[in-house]
């Protein structure tokens, strides 16, 4: 049989977090990936292809990192569902390369003898070799394989060394690797987990020997990092840069982007005869990928922050700096990760929540991220606020238009900090998780895996996020189009439309808040992503050039909005759920209509709630 | 340092002991022993998960009877939650999940 033409040999990747398990796996596979979610799960599935030496076809399944098969989280389940052989939708892996990080192997070594029990052929792969040389560790190679009863290679993944021998013991085992008549592995209780950690204990003992000249670098740079003062101020530091990085850095690309896009848009309306067509195309379709590549920009500058942050080994001293304060309102520790990607976008933010392996802990970060002020809230605030609030300074050089941008900002995280709080209180009492985590080495991030996963999620951002956005975006375009003004109708095309309709019903509900009809109407459009509210708001005031800066509607709409308004409408945006991306991610990530509901109700009301105090008072000042 | 590999020591309760025994949750910055115990008990906190998926996630982590432990960290408020050298592992835990881990103290 010509192995050319036999179905790949399937390997699955398996180890302890921060093993170097991806770099490993793009070590492998180079650019031959692919990533999509396991079934019926939101985990995400990473797949790559090699072929042998031997001509062998390989496909790479890159799981999850786990301390153990007995699984406490979603991914964590998809591991060991994976190994197991027990995944929906899934073959067994053929061979099993479990990958340890040479310098910590305790806990890895736990793994390794749950992992014998499933009785696959399997490699060891001593990832960080480098390292642990450099520390002057000793590991009796043949020893540890001996006692093991696997085959061990060493591997610096970063540099690519010891991949070849890797791929030829893979091939080997694919070859002859025969499966145990029957896997031996249950979950373990706590007198077997005692045990197993005697017998790692014996062998770290028996061909292990201590490192001579230890890592004393990550407890040097701790002291700093950790410093119940200077690690608080290094952490707000570094979220400072961070946002100047997103929101100073990306805007160059961003104008570039929307330039573009404002440009193509030009070139096809001269292309083509006014008519449906035209409108189809230059509104819907262009405009509608111009909104979901707009973003690229940031969620680049976001994802470098955190991944570089990441590869590091800074994340989890973030949790742990972050986990009472976050506690105080009832938030994992871990959630501050997710929720500061909601800084740029909720949906990464969303995503980002599977790092928390309860469900109750996972939920409430899911609820309270769309509060987080995302940057699509960006020309939405700098719209009104550039209309209604003077260009002042006030004390100290401060400019007032700042203070409300940052006020706005601040009324989004105290209104998340209190919801979860809420949640904790009254739905979920009690029951606190615990809070276990390990704090990794650190380590200098390798270049080319930063890029290859910054490239990557930029990747899922555009195709997740534009198979949502785009579709609405045609919907939007529909519902504002159809049915067409009567002919010689005097006011703008939208207010004859389906959407101009449901503006106007729902009108005389929005009226306690201070929302005239053209501002219900453009909600409409603006619910596909908050940002097209802007360009609604434009439509239904028949204003023909609304730039980035809006610098001409925000004019016109200080003349036609009372100041009372304007600020409602401010309040409104900070907590309305104006974007209909995020209500789709949320029914993704908890496979349930449930809580996107919960969501879509939750967040209006307060919005609501928030807009009716603030117009309330504002009109009654003198607004 | 030199002790990172030491083998785990028999210490059960039945073992005259020299020093202090106190739980993790208690300790201080620098304080450092050995854990003799790792229990499953109430202490009138709810762990989300129940106590006994509480020790056996302290027990995977490798808080284990003859593991060393080295308090390193503490945080900003109220000192929680702890860093803790562990063997050769750093781990970070809340108080709340460390009352069950039982150190013997190392005598100055």
């Amino acid at each position: 049989m010509s192995e050319a033409v036999a179905a790949p040999a399937r390997v699955a990747l398996v180890g302890n977090p921060n093993s170097g398990k991806t770099a490993l796996f793009n070590a492998l596979t180079g650019s031959r990936q692919k990533v999509a979610n396991y079934a019926g799960v939101t985990v995400e599935r990473k797949e790559g292809h090699l072929t042998t030496a031997s001509g062998r076809p390989i496909s790479v399944l890159d799981l999850p990192g786990t301390y153990s098969l007995r699984a406490r989280s979603p991914d964590e389940m998809v591991t060991r569902d994976a190994v197991l052989g027990q995944l929906a939708g899934e073959a067994s892996p053929d061979v099993l390369v479990c990958v340890a990080d040479a310098t910590n192997l305790r806990l890895v070594l736990r793994l390794i003898l749950e992992l014998k029990a499933v009785g696959r052929p399997m490699v060891l792969a001593l990832n960080m070799y480098d390292i642990a040389q450099r520390q002057g560790l000793r590991i009796d190679l043949e020893g540890l394989a001996r006692e093991l009863g696997c085959p061990i290679v060493t591997t610096v993944a970063t540099r690519k060394r010891g991949i070849a021998e890797l791929v030829a013991k893979v091939d080997d085992l694919a070859s002859t690797g025969q499966l145990a008549d029957q896997a031996a592995w249950s979950a373990p209780d706590a007198a077997k987990i005692r045990h197993a950690h005697r017998e790692a204990q014996r062998i770290l003992k028996a061909y292990v020997r201590p490192p001579e000249r230890p890592d004393t670098f990550t407890g040097k740079v701790d002291a700093v990092l950790l410093h119940p003062v200077w690690g608080l101020v290094i952490l707000f530091g570094l979220l400072f840069l961070m946002f100047q990085g997103v929101f100073t850095w990306a805007t160059p690309a961003q104008d570039l982007i929307e330039q573009a896009f404002t440009a193509l848009g030009g070139l096809v309306g001269q292309m083509l005869p006014n008519g449906l067509l035209k409108s189809f195309l230059i509104d819907g379709v262009i405009s509608g990928v111009g909104s979901v590549l707009v973003f690229l920009p940031q969620i680049l500058i976001l994802f470098s922050f955190i991944i570089l942050l990441e590869d590091f080994g800074y994340m989890a001293r973030a949790a742990f700096l972050m986990d009472r304060i976050m506690g105080g309102a009832g938030l994992h520790g871990r959630a501050f990760i997710p929720l500061l990607s909601s800084f740029a976008c909720a949906i990464p933010g969303i995503m980002a929540t599977r790092v928390i392996d309860n469900k109750r802990d996972r939920l409430t970060t899911i609820l309270v991220a769309p509060l987080m002020t995302c940057s699509a809230r960006i020309p939405v605030y700098t719209l009104i606020i550039s209309g209604f609030i003077p260009d002042r300074k006030v004390w100290a050089g401060l400019s007032l238009q700042g203070l409300v941008m940052f006020g706005l900002y601040a009324a989004g995280i105290v209104g998340a900090l209190v919801v979860s709080l809420v949640i904790r209180k009254i739905f979920w009492r009690g029951a606190v998780e615990p809070f276990l985590m390990e704090l990794p080495a650190y380590k200098t991030p390798d270049p080319e895996n930063v890029a290859r996963n910054i490239l990557l999620r930029a990747k899922i951002f555009i195709t997740r996020a534009g198979r949502i956005i785009f579709p609405l975006m045609i919907a939007v375009w529909v519902l504002s189009t159809f049915p067409h003004p009567p002919a010689g109708a005097a006011g703008p095309a939208i207010d004859y439309s389906f959407a101009g309709m449901l503006g106007h019903a729902v009108q005389p509900l929005l009226a306690p808040i201070g929302f005239n009809w053209q501002m219900t109407v453009a909600l409409v459009p603006g619910f596909a992503a908050r940002e097209v509210a802007v360009a609604a708001l434009g439509t239904v005031y028949a204003i023909a050039d609304t730039g980035a800066d809006g610098a001409t509607l925000a004019t016109t709409l200080a003349q036609h909005w009372s100041l009372a308004t304007g600020l409602s409408f401010l309040a409104w945006y900070v907590f309305a759920p104006q974007c209909a991306s995020t209500i789709g991610v949320v029914r993704r990530e908890t496979n349930s209509w449930l809580w996107p509901a919960v969501m879509l109700i939750y967040m209006t009301g307060l919005a609501y709630l928030a807009a009716f105090v603030v117009y309330q008072i504002a009109s009654r000042l003198g607004g | 340092m030199n002790d990172v590999f030491a083998p785990p020591r028999d210490v059960d309760a039945a073992t005259p002991v020299m020093g202090v025994l106190a739980p993790l949750s208690s300790l201080s910055v620098g304080d450092r022993g050995v854990i003799v115990d790792v229990g499953a008990e109430a202490h009138g906190n709810e762990h989300g998960v129940g106590v006994e998926e509480l020790q056996r996630r302290l027990l995977e982590f490798g808080f284990v009877e003859g593991a060393r432990v080295e308090v390193l960290h503490e945080g900003a408020i109220r000192r929680d939650p702890i860093a803790v050298r562990l063997d050769d592992m750093r781990v970070a835990l809340r108080r709340r999940d460390a009352q069950d881990v039982v150190v013997l103290l190392d005598t100055p």
